[in-house]
């Protein structure tokens, strides 16, 4: 019981911060991006390129953290990641949905966005290779915290969530303390006044796909830490990304956070009840839940 | 010259059998703008249900119960439609992108579930063997295959006609106002969510039947034929094709099921061997592709939707008209 607990925070905060992200999009571009687990893919790959060319300029900077099997180049690699990461977002924005937006209704971005997460996906395999990768080889140990109940926790796995906290933490202090920040909720809550007032609109899209794919990097990171990195990685969360959005609310970031950890933690406890082939319906269900139970989610607001 | 006549009858089998599935799709996207990002789940259950029903008793696993053929297809189209049903009812009332994302997750359900009730779908090995009909009076497989083929052009004929009247129909006129302007149509006393869950059902029912002949004509299903390419598929060939166009929907089923058959051919003759294994991953970029460029190039397809001009046949019965307008 214990160890699903631990398991469903641990799973939930990486998907807390990919679904902030979504959730952001959603809300102030109006349409469900089915291409933004792929950002967590482009993110992880990206820091695992990152982490490869720093230790090779820099062999000092393989030193492992602690005892993490975290480098200091993965930890550099990562900060890299978050930037290139955002700027794709930017960039397939650009390149897609912002012709789409002028033109074409929300489905259709939707739609496009389908194909968009193919073509990312897909590239990545054609540049990565099919199989799944680790960042590094060595093997990392569980330590036994406690043997009745069983708990065994990986100290990569402290990390992770402390990474995951000081992300979610960061972006709070960005939206209630900074002048971007507010001019980002103010679109949110109503685009049109806040034009009204001066703010960019087009500053606002790209604050929000910067701060997205941000996010996702550091997801993306962190569940290549704990899991694999494999091309597929992006297709296996977005159903848990979307269920983390919509159990919070659309639009809400707290409501992304704790939506995020209630998926993480349904996913981890179902496996005490079901066989573990079943799990990846388990967003399915909680998304129907959601829908049937509370349609607008826990902090979203009807529409 | 007969190894590429089979060929092109098996291309055609397959293409008939996808155009039906993309008629399907063109009812609840092109006229009622309804978004299914599931279409695979709904073909699979028609697959599955149809193979389960008429199919040959397998050692300690459930089904076999020999349900004569159309029967069986006939229950696997009808499993589709209420999963439509179970599915629509919690969506179709919500914003529209719940729909995508709640149908997107019906079908990897869907996808974890046969790969796992080994008792109920064969798990991942599938069900094999289906004793097709009428296989064993004609003998002659070759001749087996034109009546085939015959066999669900025939469908597709039925299908398209069927979906042309409903399509000219006053439901469709009912279906494209919802479409268009939904508080206008509620104002005129309709309701936009029960009328959008009809023609969802409607759709998944005849997408559940493209399953069950796809199942047919390979006597053969398994989880593998539910992946989420299906969908992409399936998705590009209404959009290339052109959404609210039924010749479209079929025009656009041929193109782009002709660019996947070409495009894995290719790979596989002329493509060195390294590149090789990554021909699938290859095609898929191909579909994304086809998917944003015919969005950004060409968004309302090779056949746009027409304008549809409702004659007036009743001027001078201002009663009549009215009463139409209620239909």
């Amino acid at each position: 019981m214990i160890q699903a607990l631990f398991d469903g925070i641990l799973v939930g905060s990486v998907l807390s911060l990919g679904a902030i992200g979504l959730t952001l999009v959603m809300h102030i571009l109006r349409f469900a991006n089915f291409s933004h687990a792929e950002l967590l893919s482009v993110g992880a790959y990206c820091a695992l390129t990152f982490d490869a060319i720093l230790s090779a300029v820099a062999p000092p900077l393989q030193t492992l953290i602690g005892p993490f099997s975290m480098s200091f180049a993965l930890a550099l690699a990562t900060i890299v990641s978050v930037g290139i990461t955002g700027l794709t977002a930017v960039l397939v924005d650009r390149l897609v949905f912002k012709r789409l937006r002028a033109t074409a209704g929300p489905l259709t971005l939707v739609f496009a966005s389908f194909g968009v997460a193919l073509i990312m996906r897909n590239v990545i395999a054609l540049v990565f290779g099919l199989h799944s990768q680790r960042y590094s080889d060595d093997i990392s140990f569980a330590v036994m915290i406690s043997a009745d109940p069983l708990l065994l926790i990986k100290p990569d796995q402290v990390i992770i969530l402390c990474i995951a906290v000081v992300a979610m933490a960061a972006l709070h202090l960005l939206l209630n303390r900074t002048t971007l920040g507010f001019a980002l909720r103010a679109v949110a809550e109503n685009p049109t006044l806040a034009q009204v007032n001066g703010i960019s609109m087009p500053s606002m899209v790209r604050l929000t796909w910067m701060i997205g794919g941000g996010l996702a990097a550091v997801a993306g990171v962190l569940y290549g830490l704990d899991n694999q990195l494999s091309p597929v990685m992006g297709r296996d969360l977005v159903l848990s990304l979307f269920a983390a959005a919509i159990v919070g609310g659309l639009g809400s970031v707290s409501g992304a956070v704790l939506g995020g950890f209630i998926v993480g933690l349904a996913s981890s406890f179902a496996i005490l009840l079901l066989p573990a082939g079943y799990k990846p319906a388990i967003p399915f269900l909680v998304i129907l839940a959601t829908l049937y139970l509370r349609p607008n989610g826990l902090f979203g607001e009807a529409r | 010259m007969i190894g590429f006549a089979s060929y092109l009858m098996f291309f055609l089998t397959i293409t008939a059998i996808l155009a039906i599935a993309v008629l399907g799709l063109n009812l609840q996207w092109g006229n009622a703008g309804i978004f299914n990002g599931g279409v695979v789940a709904f073909f699979g259950i028609g697959a599955y249900v149809m193979i389960i029903l008429g199919g040959p008793v397998r050692a300690g696993e459930f089904g076999g119960f020999q349900v004569v053929w159309p029967i069986a297809l006939l229950g696997g189209a009808a499993a589709a439609g209420a999963l439509a049903y179970i599915v629509g009812l919690a969506t179709t009332r919500l914003r529209h992108d719940y729909l995508a994302i709640a149908t997107f997750g019906v079908a990897v359900a869907m996808e974890a579930f046969v790969r796992n009730a080994t008792y109920l779908s064969g798990g991942a090995k599938g069900i094999r063997g289906f004793e097709r009909p009428l296989e064993e009076a004609i003998g002659n497989p070759f001749l087996y295959n034109v009546f085939f083929l015959v066999l669900v052009v025939v469908a597709l004929a039925v299908v398209y006609a069927g979906l042309s009247r409903l399509v000219a129909s006053p439901y469709g006129r009912l279906l494209r106002a919802i479409r268009e302007d939904e508080t206008a149509a509620k104002a005129l006393g309709k309701n936009p969510a029960r009328v959008r869950l009809e023609a969802f059902i409607i759709g998944a029912v005849i997408m559940g039947l493209a399953g069950g002949l796809y199942a047919t004509f390979y006597a053969f299903i398994s989880p593998q034929d539910l992946a989420p390419i299906l969908t992409f598929q399936i998705w590009a060939m209404l959009i290339v094709g052109g959404a609210g166009n039924n010749r479209g929907a079929v025009l656009g089923t041929f193109v782009v099921w002709g660019c996947w058959v070409a495009s894995g051919f290719g790979l596989a003759s002329f493509a060195p061997p390294h590149i090789q294994i990554y021909a699938g991953t290859i095609q898929y970029i191909l579909i994304g592709l086809i998917i944003v460029i015919a969005l950004l190039l060409r968004p309302r397809g090779l056949l746009p939707e027409q304008l549809q001009i409702t004659t007036r046949t009743t001027s001078g019965f201002p009663g009549r008209t009215n009463q139409k307008l209620q239909n």
